[in-house]
Formats: C-alpha cells, structure tokens, sequence
C-alpha cells in the first residue's frame, strides 16, 4: 500500500506549513539537545563533574580566608549557572559556525522552515538539558557543602529564573547569528568569553562588590542580574549583599528578553542574507 | 605505517620537535591579528586571577598584607603552565584528528609522534608565559604582591621551573596517549585533570584546608610540590608560613619533584606504547566523530 494509498501514513506525511511547522521544527531541533545529550552519559557526567571541581575549589578558597558560610552557597549556585552559560557559549553562539563547518547549515537554509524556528528549538532543548545539570550541581554542591536556603518567595524565585534564561537564551540567538560569520576565530572568542564574564557577573562573589557602574554594565548578561536576584530570594543575607533590588531587577531582565530576542530575529535575517551574498554559508577556514 | 621501535630517536625527535614548534605557533597565533591575539592571550588569565582577588578582597576588607594573599596569587598564576603546557599537548590529538583530520599523515612521515606532540606543546608553554609574567606583573604593581626581583632565589626559580615543565610536558604526554583512544569525550579528558589537579594540588588554598582524607591526593601529586617551591623561590616566608609543606628544605622538594618527574616520564613512555598500539589495533588513528 502507498502512502497516498493509505489514509494513516498520508496523515503523517501531510505537509505542515505556517505555526505547525515553526512548531514541528522548535520540536525536531529541541529533540537532539534533550534526548541526544542524555544518551552519552560520560557527557552527563562531565557535565556536572566539572563545575563541581571548580565550584569545590572556590569554597575551599573562601573557607582558607574564613568567609562567612553564605558565600559558600553563593559559589553553588554560581557554579551551577556556570553549565547555563557554558550551554550559551558552545551550543548556541558557535553552534551555526559548527553547522557551517560540517556542512549542514546549507541544509538548513535550504529546508522550507523557519531559521528562527531552528534556533529556537535549540535554545529551549539546550534550556532543558542544561537545566537537569544544573539542579544536579546544586543537590550536590548542597549536600558536600551543606548549604541551608530560606526561600521567601518562591514566584518570584521562579519568575526571576524563567526570565532570565529568556534573555540568556535570547541573546544566545542574537550571538549565534554573529558567530555565522566568523571563521576559526570562532572558538577562541568563545573561549574568551568564559573567565572575563564569570568574573563580571559575580558567579562566585555578589555583583554589589563591584562599582555600580561596572555592575550596570556587566548586567547586560542577563545572568548577573538573574543571579544576583536568585541569591537574594534563597539566602538570608542574600538581600543586604544584592546589587539592585528584586523587582527592579526582573523589570531589567524582562526589557533585556524582548530586547534579545527582536535582536536575534533582526540579525538572524540580515547575517544570512550577508552570508548568502558574499557566499560564506559553505565556506570552511580551518 | 613505521613502527616506533624507539620512542625517542635524537635526530629524527628533534626535527619532529622543531617542526611541530613551528607549526603550534602558526596555529595558535595566525587565526587572527597580533592585536586581538594579546588581547586573547592576557585577558583570559587575568580575569581568571580577578575571580580569586575580588573573593579574596570582599572577605578581608582589601586587605592584601597577609601572606595567604600572596599563597593564593603566586599558585594561580603559575597554574597557567599546567593548563597550557600539559592541556595544550593532549589537545594537539584533538586538533589533528578531528579537526584538521591530519593525525594520519602525520604517523606515515617521517617524524616522532611523541616528540611531535612535545614540540606541538611549546607553543602553548610560550603563550602561557607571557600570561604568567602579565598576572605576577599586574599583581605586584596593583595588588601589593610581595615580590623583591633582588632576594629572589633565582637558581631555585629556574631549576624548578625546568623540572616542573618537564614534568608537565610528561604528564601531557600520558593524556595525549589516553586520548588516542576515546572519542565522545575527548575534549573533556585534559579539562577534567586540570580541574582537579587545581582542586587537589593546593594551587590557590593550602592543603590543609581539604578535609583530612582528599590530602593524600595532594600530596601524591608533582604540581604540589613544584607550585610550593615555585612560591619559595619568588618569597620564601610566604609559602613558609603555611605548615602543609613546611617540614620539608627546598632540596627536599627538589628531590621529590625530581623523582616523580622521572616516575611521569618512564610512564609516559609505556603509557605511548601501549596506547599507540592499541590505537593502531581499532582503527583510532583517523577516527573522527564528529562530535
């Protein structure tokens, strides 16, 4: 029996065009990143192994100069938002270079979807993915270090979170368009971009430390605020060390989600445009 | 496909060392201008010490007179080597084999594969002394790290910096061999003993902060040894007033440096062996995966 032949299977195969295919392939790109990366455990297991030896060697650090114990919690928690934007760095910004290098972002281009339906998709798969991580350094970094939270509000706690991975993931979309045009430097700009940011977003130290100016400026990354606000909901003392406070702080983040994201559908279509017109999208300069 | 009867052949290794120099350089440093290659090469380990100075600063009050400040300052900078120098080795297998697809051709030249890899690792081992006088430089000028050029025990400096190279150098050899033989994760292999290694060799806290049965690692470990005789070397009462090392004299920890250097050697060699001739076994040589 044929397809067409066969009422079930020409169902299945019939042509999705419009939201249900922007939807259908937000679905089949966030797959991969859910599904996929689950499957290679040494990856899960890395995934968490890693930053738990980074954030156990920043607790022993504060424990050597005597810290109070609060800021040991505030390294977990900053180490687990470290896998949120290790995911931004490596699996959104590069991630069309990477296509590109393998030979199969021509394929998405020449696919009648959506690119942002594309980017999307790996944006909320990644999301998840990175998410299962991050509760796992935080159970574990908990446990090891016997950290002790007062959540007050925990809608706030979650409306902070959810907004802040928005804009993360916004602008994960905006830089993946700009790293469509570059060649081997790609990595590396990736690879900077991981110390200098941990640095000023306070992933290990609140953000408050810093002059309000630098603070302001580095709040462009959306997780400075996110986990300024995050730690000023779960610990004690976590107000009297905040940069700004709560609500100004999700007001900020929702203006840089909107922002981000129109920012990645603007560039999304003018970067590909360029790189179809100077011929870029199959180029690759190892 | 030649066979390496002898890992180490003097005229052959050389060239393949000086070759191989060459080319690390060119790759590391011709991807972009000379401009944006400094800003590369200082910025990432100066926000890497920033990180350590802004949590040092917040819990003491900016007060950077005590000698943990220094402890944690000098052990950081100079645990850029092991990233570079040990890392930076390993990650020369990654390069060839998946990325430039090139590891095949280099086992049918005429060249030395380990000594290859060596020389692969000098380029890192330059850049990574540049970041390390930029971050001892950035420190004693902005943060008070005590450092007197002029009551520096320089012979001590420059024998335990060639041993501790070395020794790295031996050390990246036995992860470039390990990484031959995996394929989904091999990038994580040289992160994941650096990451530790900075956790357990007490590069940035004394040891004997970590709970009493972690220390036997630390103290199993080469880079604990050549990052304290490092510290004595720059400013003796610094790394003195900790009590982890301080039974120990400086020709104490030479020689145990010295030792487990030789340990890390001989095993490199086996090590090779055994993971090029089971590499060659499965088919890894030209292995890519795409990952």
């Amino acid at each position: 029996m044929t397809i067409q032949n066969n009422p079930l299977a020409s169902q299945a195969y019939e042509k999705a065009t419009g939201w249900k295919l922007f939807i259908k392939t937000v679905i089949a790109r966030a797959y991969p990143r859910i599904i996929g990366q689950q499957r290679e455990k040494s990856w899960v297991f890395f995934d968490i192994f890693l930053p738990m030896l980074a954030v156990s060697s920043y607790v022993f650090v504060y424990r050597a100069i005597g810290a109070p114990e609060e800021y040991v919690g505030f390294v977990v928690i900053g180490g687990a938002m470290t896998a949120f934007w290790m995911n931004i760095m490596w699996s959104m910004s590069s991630q069309l270079y990477w296509e590109k290098e393998q030979g199969n972002l021509a394929l998405y281009i020449m696919a009648p979807n959506s690119m942002m339906a594309v980017l999307l998709g790996m944006a909320v798969g990644g999301m998840l993915a990175t998410f299962l991580r991050a509760i796992a350094i935080i159970l574990l970094g908990s446990l090891l270090f016997n950290i002790h939270y007062v959540i007050g509000n925990f809608i706030q706690l979650l409306s902070v979170f959810f907004v802040a991975m928005t804009a993360l993931y916004g602008m994960g979309m905006m830089s993946a368009s700009l790293f469509l045009l570059l060649g081997r430097e790609a990595d590396h700009l990736a690879q900077l971009a991981t110390e200098p940011v941990y640095l000023v977003s306070g992933f290990y130290f609140p953000i408050k430390s810093f002059n309000f100016w630098i603070a302001a400026g580095a709040s462009i990354i959306p997780l400075t605020l996110g986990l300024d606000a995050m730690r000023q909901l779960i610990f004690q003392s976590g107000a009297t060390l905040g940069f700004l406070n709560v609500g100004l702080e999700l007001e900020i983040l929702c203006v840089l989600c909107v922002a981000f994201l129109f920012g990645a559908w603007a560039l999304l279509g003018h970067m590909e445009r360029l790189a179809i017109r100077e011929g870029r999208l199959t180029e690759s300069r190892r | 496909m030649q066979k390496h009867s002898s890992v180490f052949n003097s005229s052959e290794s050389l060239r393949s060392f000086w070759m191989a120099t060459w080319l690390g350089w060119q790759i590391e440093s011709n991807w972009t201008d000379p401009f944006l290659f400094a800003i590369y090469s200082i910025v990432k380990p100066l926000a890497s010490s920033g990180i350590l100075v802004v949590m040092y600063s917040i819990i003491t009050k900016g007060n950077f007179d005590t000698p943990i400040f220094p402890y944690i300052y000098f052990g950081n900078a100079f645990y850029i080597y092991v990233g570079a120098v040990m890392s930076g080795i390993s990650w020369a297998v990654i390069d060839d084999r998946e990325h430039y697809k090139t590891l095949k051709y280099m086992y049918i030249a005429p060249i030395r594969i380990p000594a290859y890899w060596l020389g692969r690792g000098v380029s890192r081992f330059a850049t990574g002394t540049i970041a390390v006088i930029i971050t001892i430089a950035f420190g004693v000028l902005f943060l008070h790290v005590p450092l007197n050029l002029a009551t520096v025990n320089w012979p001590l400096f420059f024998v335990s910096l060639f041993i501790g190279i070395a020794m790295l150098a031996m050390m990246g050899l036995i992860l470039a061999s390990i990484t031959l033989l995996v394929a989904h994760h091999f990038f994580l292999i040289g992160e994941a003993v650096a990451s530790a290694l900075y956790l357990f060799s007490g590069a940035i806290f004394p040891l004997d902060v970590l709970p009493v049965w972690l220390r036997p690692i630390g103290f199993a470990i080469p880079i604990t040894y050549w990052l304290e005789l490092m510290r004595r070397s720059l400013s003796g009462n610094v790394a003195q007033a900790f009590p982890t090392l301080a039974q120990f004299s400086n020709l104490q920890l030479l020689g145990i440096l010295l030792g487990l250097t030789l340990v890390f050697g001989v095993a490199s060699t086996f090590v090779f062996r055994f993971c090029d001739y089971r590499a060659r076994e499965r088919g890894l040589i030209d292995f890519v995966s795409n990952y």
